[in-house]
């Protein structure tokens, strides 16, 4: 007998496969934000599930700060070359030539102009007019409010107090010239969702996810690797087993510490985790609103 | 349980400012253990710098510096947690007076919604408000949490009072299922943990009650609507159209009409990246590929070719205005429905509603929070079915296209029913309900009022319903011989007699179960317009198929009797010997076993066999009848 009854990772999995279609068929020049993570991942295989046998009508972009660890970089050039994806990497170039840095310029600014400016110059470069993302409501408090389809004036901002209604599944993609689309099909996943997802369908994921020995530095109880070259402390360290549980920029992604070596391990980890996700995050910890307030300047 | 497997449920909470709703929601949080330490650190340290005595757990919930700073919910917000049995996505909704568009946003996916009253101050007209939008967008259940009850001192008399008068005011709604339940959402009583200080009551506790709503059924799996979203076309030799299979469920093979041309052909295969499937069902999202090269594109719809949408272009719906700017009427707005985005034009104001009151008052406008009724007209046909049998195709919302904002979110109703709308009719080939379009209805020769005073009783349909097994027959033969002695006309259709002759030509599915329960309600109808009691006893497992039945007939002339019987108890009794061939695998879609049944939620009458004997069901069933006055 067949149950009618969908399980709620393909229910999820329903949901952001026709926001997607939504995508490609409502605007004209639409891109995929890729960074290489976990979410990343997840995002790839749901489009290409949504558009095959085709293949998925929209580049990936990865905003890259020149920040990133290099297992990501050889894991995303392996990955699109894989699946023969069209990547496009943009960088603020005259920036990371200035060695623009979190220690020089303080975490929220170098994110301003590495991260937000990069995107915005990036969208407005390529012609975006919508700009899918791994983001998810559950990450943080701002994202909880912010819709799927969620508009951005032409300076790329988010007005929190101004947002359109969004109904049943019905989405209103209309914009006017300047303005673009962000659009986040995983808005309804948690943390735990994803690697219930990529365990369900053999995701593969950058390995430092994973646990192994690392040298780290404990500093405000974040354990920050050694040769992430971002500590002036380097004989305090000590080796621990950790992994990344999720990742940004080196500087500012910690380590937590962690003897999950397998998806499985992993699952249960979040599952018991007290912490949440983005805990190993430093671009959060400035203020209790500092999401909403890179979120307005135009952040994911 | 494997977490992918877990059912979900979408539940919205709202309350008026200050009901607690945000602490109600941060304590089932933290009693699913769904808070983390950091987050909690991140809010306690704000509490500190205000200066607070205890930390806000509301703030957990309140994303925006803007709603901190107020104090206030201003946007939704959504929530994830999950127990062992279940995933729950909260959109928790703001219940401040001037942000009704955001509780329509909130609450229009939901399964479930839970409404918060502050015990103190009982019903407000807030309350009131939420549940009525709750009805509007006909959530199927609503909780009615009653809040600080420690501070009435748990007293049981506050809580009753309260009940009744939501009751009272509930009964004016369309809302069939509503659980009442004391709770204090600061000390934790009847959220997850049974409450100490209220042993009076002896209800679930609210995780509990939204552990167990059965969502299930609320899905329509009759009607297959496949709205196109987008044509895929890697190569020559395939073209899928991919989209959302909003309700109702597909296998290839199957004979399609595409919407609006009309075309046939049939489904040729239901592809999927993980491989073709042999069925699928709401809400899939599959690509679909046809039989025959038809010219299909997006906003076009993919349904059975004898289960069809309405198609028209004039149509009357609920709207609710969202926008700062007034509806005007004649102004052209957009309107998306389903994948479809046509212009359109309020053509009328029919009413507006009055939520405190629930008067219907004329208006030549709609501002901001105004609810009412309209007609609609658009630049070419919309599919659809009204909203209470379909949220998917119901559901519409308007766009102002100097704007871009959404201005309303509109759920139908049914066509508008003028009769120069008739003319534009479109192609009877497509509307198969019509099929004789030059025959012409004649009225009845002898008025039914004559012959009631004749028969000196009321024609009345008795729709009895439930599982095979039940003992709908055996009370629908017993209940007639009564009558008789009572010289009554009656009419007795038996589901399995007609399945012998009127409808020998249909088997089992969903398809073919809802045109042998059509056919019944018509010949029911014909009977009934002729004087006549019809007993009518018809498995009819689907409560949509009922309501198709139940429209035929005047107000309170079509009585459903749920015969109710545990599964358990059928598969015992199986008078027939069916259950041991349904499980045997001999009998496929055998209702109960591998084919849904859908409970009625308001029946006129219950009767439970396991518990009545066959007398007291014809004692309680002829009561019931001359108390409606149907027998003098």
């Amino acid at each position: 007998m067949t149950s009618f009854n969908l399980s709620f990772l393909r229910q999820l999995e329903s949901e952001s496969i026709h926001i997607m279609r939504e995508v490609a068929a409502e605007f004209k020049n639409p891109v995929m934000l890729y960074s290489a993570g976990k979410d990343s991942s997840v995002m790839v295989r749901l489009a290409r599930k949504a558009f095959h046998p085709g293949k998925f009508p929209f580049p990936l972009m990865h905003i890259d700060t020149g920040y990133k660890f290099p297992e990501m970089y050889k894991f995303r050039d392996d990955f699109c070359r894989k699946i023969g994806a069209e990547l496009i990497v943009e960088r603020n170039e005259k920036l990371i030539a200035e060695k623009c840095h979190p220690l020089k310029l303080g975490v929220d600014k170098c994110c301003s102009h590495l991260k937000t400016g990069a995107l915005l110059d990036a969208l407005r470069k390529h012609g975006f007019d919508a700009a899918m993302g791994g983001a998810r409501r559950e990450e943080e408090k701002s994202r909880a409010k912010e819709r799927v389809f969620s508009l951005r004036d032409a300076f790329g901002q988010w007005d929190p107090k101004n947002q359109r209604p969004e109904l049943w599944d019905i989405y209103n993609t209309r914009i006017n010239e300047g303005e673009t689309m962000r659009v986040f099909p995983l808005s309804n996943w948690t943390e735990q969702d994803i690697w219930e997802y990529i365990k369900l369908e053999k995701i593969p994921v950058v390995p430092i996810y994973f646990a192994l020995e690392r040298e780290v530095v404990i500093r405000n109880g974040i354990l920050i690797p050694v040769s992430s070259g971002s500590t002036d402390e380097p004989e305090k360290a000590k080796r621990i087993l950790c992994r990344f549980r999720s990742l940004g920029c080196i500087p500012c992604t910690g380590a937590i510490a962690s003897s999950a070596t397998t998806i499985d391990e992993i699952i249960g980890e979040v599952r018991a985790a007290k912490k949440s996700e983005r805990e190993n995050r430093v671009i959060d910890l400035t203020s209790d609103s500092s999401m909403e307030q890179k979120k307005k300047e135009g952040y994911f | 349980m494997q977490s992918g497997e877990k059912s979900l449920l979408r539940f919205t909470a709202t309350g008026s400012v200050d009901d607690g709703k945000s602490t109600l929601i941060g304590r089932l949080l933290y009693e699913t253990k769904s808070i983390y330490e950091d987050q909690y650190a991140a809010i306690e340290k704000t509490s500190r710098k205000k200066g607070l005595r205890e930390v806000e757990l509301a703030w957990l919930l309140d994303g925006l510096a803007a709603e901190r700073e107020q104090g206030i919910t201003i946007d939704v917000a959504h929530r994830y947690f999950e127990t062992p049995k279940r995933k729950y996505i909260i959109t928790d909704t703001p219940g401040h007076v001037q942000y009704t568009r955001n509780m329509v946003t909130g609450a229009s996916r939901a399964d479930c919604a839970v409404i918060l009253i502050d015990a103190r101050n009982g019903v407000l007209t807030q309350s009131k408000r939420h549940g009525f939008i709750i009805s509007l967008l006909q959530i199927p259940h609503l909780i009615v949490a009653i809040n600080k009850m420690d501070l009435v001192d748990y007293a049981e008399d506050v809580f009753s009072r309260i009940v009744e008068e939501y009751e009272n005011y509930s009964q004016k709604l369309d809302i069939h299922d509503i659980v009442y339940i004391p709770v204090s959402a600061l000390k934790g009583d009847n959220v997850a943990a049974k409450s100490k200080k209220m042993p009076w009551y002896e209800g679930s506790t609210l995780l509990r009650c939204l552990e167990n709503i059965h969502v299930a059924a609320d899905r329509n799996l009759v009607d297959f609507r496949f709205p196109v979203q987008y044509v895929i076309r890697p190569h020559s030799d395939f073209r899928g159209f991919a989209g959302k299979i909003v309700s109702g469920t597909i296998t290839p093979g199957e004979e399609v009409v595409i919407l609006p041309s009309g075309k046939s052909t049939s489904i040729k295969s239901i592809t999927t990246y993980d491989g073709d499937l042999q069925e699928a069902f709401s809400p899939q999202s599959v690509v679909l590929s046809l039989a025959d090269e038809i010219d299909v594109s997006r906003g076009d719809m993919i349904v059975r070719k004898k289960n069809l949408p309405r198609m028209e272009n004039s149509l009357e719906a609920i709207i609710c205005w969202m926008d700062e700017k007034a509806m005007a009427v004649a102004t052209p707005y957009i309107m998306k429905h389903t994948t479809k985005s046509v212009k359109a034009r309020i053509a009328k104001i029919v009413h507006k509603i009055d939520v405190d009151t629930l008067h219907r008052k004329p208006a030549d406008a709609f501002g901001l929070n105004d609810i009412g009724r309209v007609e609609i007209k658009t630049s070419s046909p919309v599919f659809f079915d009204s909203y209470k049998i379909n949220r998917a195709t119901g559901s519409f919302i308007l766009i102002d296209p100097l704007t871009n904002n959404t201005v309303a979110a509109g759920m139908i109703r049914d066509a508008v029913r003028h009769i120069e709308d008739y003319a534009e009719i479109q192609d009877e080939d497509i509307d198969k309900r019509k099929k004789s379009p030059h025959t012409i209805s004649r009225g009845l020769n002898i008025e039914l009022t004559g012959r009631e005073k004749q028969n000196g009783h009321k024609a009345v349909v008795l729709w009895l319903t439930g599982l095979s097994g039940a003992g709908k027959s055996a009370i629908a033969m017993a209940l007639e011989k009564r009558l008789f002695d009572r010289n009554c006309k009656t009419v007795l259709l038996d589901g399995d007699n007609l399945r012998h002759g009127l409808c020998s030509d249909l088997g089992f599915s969903p398809a073919d179960r809802k045109e042998n329960i059509r056919r019944a309600g018509e010949v029911a109808k014909m009977f009934f317009e002729h004087g006549n009691i019809v007993l009518c006893t018809f498995i009819s497992p689907f409560r949509q198929d009922r309501a198709v039945v139940r429209s035929l007939f005047p107000e309170g002339r079509f009585m459903e009797v749920h015969v109710q019987c545990n599964i358990d108890e059928c598969r015992r009794r199986d008078p027939n010997g069916l259950y041991k061939k349904a499980q045997a695998g001999l009998i496929k879609d055998f209702t109960g076993i591998s084919s849904p049944y859908e409970a009625p939620e308001t029946p006129e009458l219950v009767m439970d066999t396991e518990s009545l004997s066959l007398q007291k069901c014809v004692d309680m069933l002829e009561e019931f009848l001359i108390s409606n006055l149907c027998l003098y």
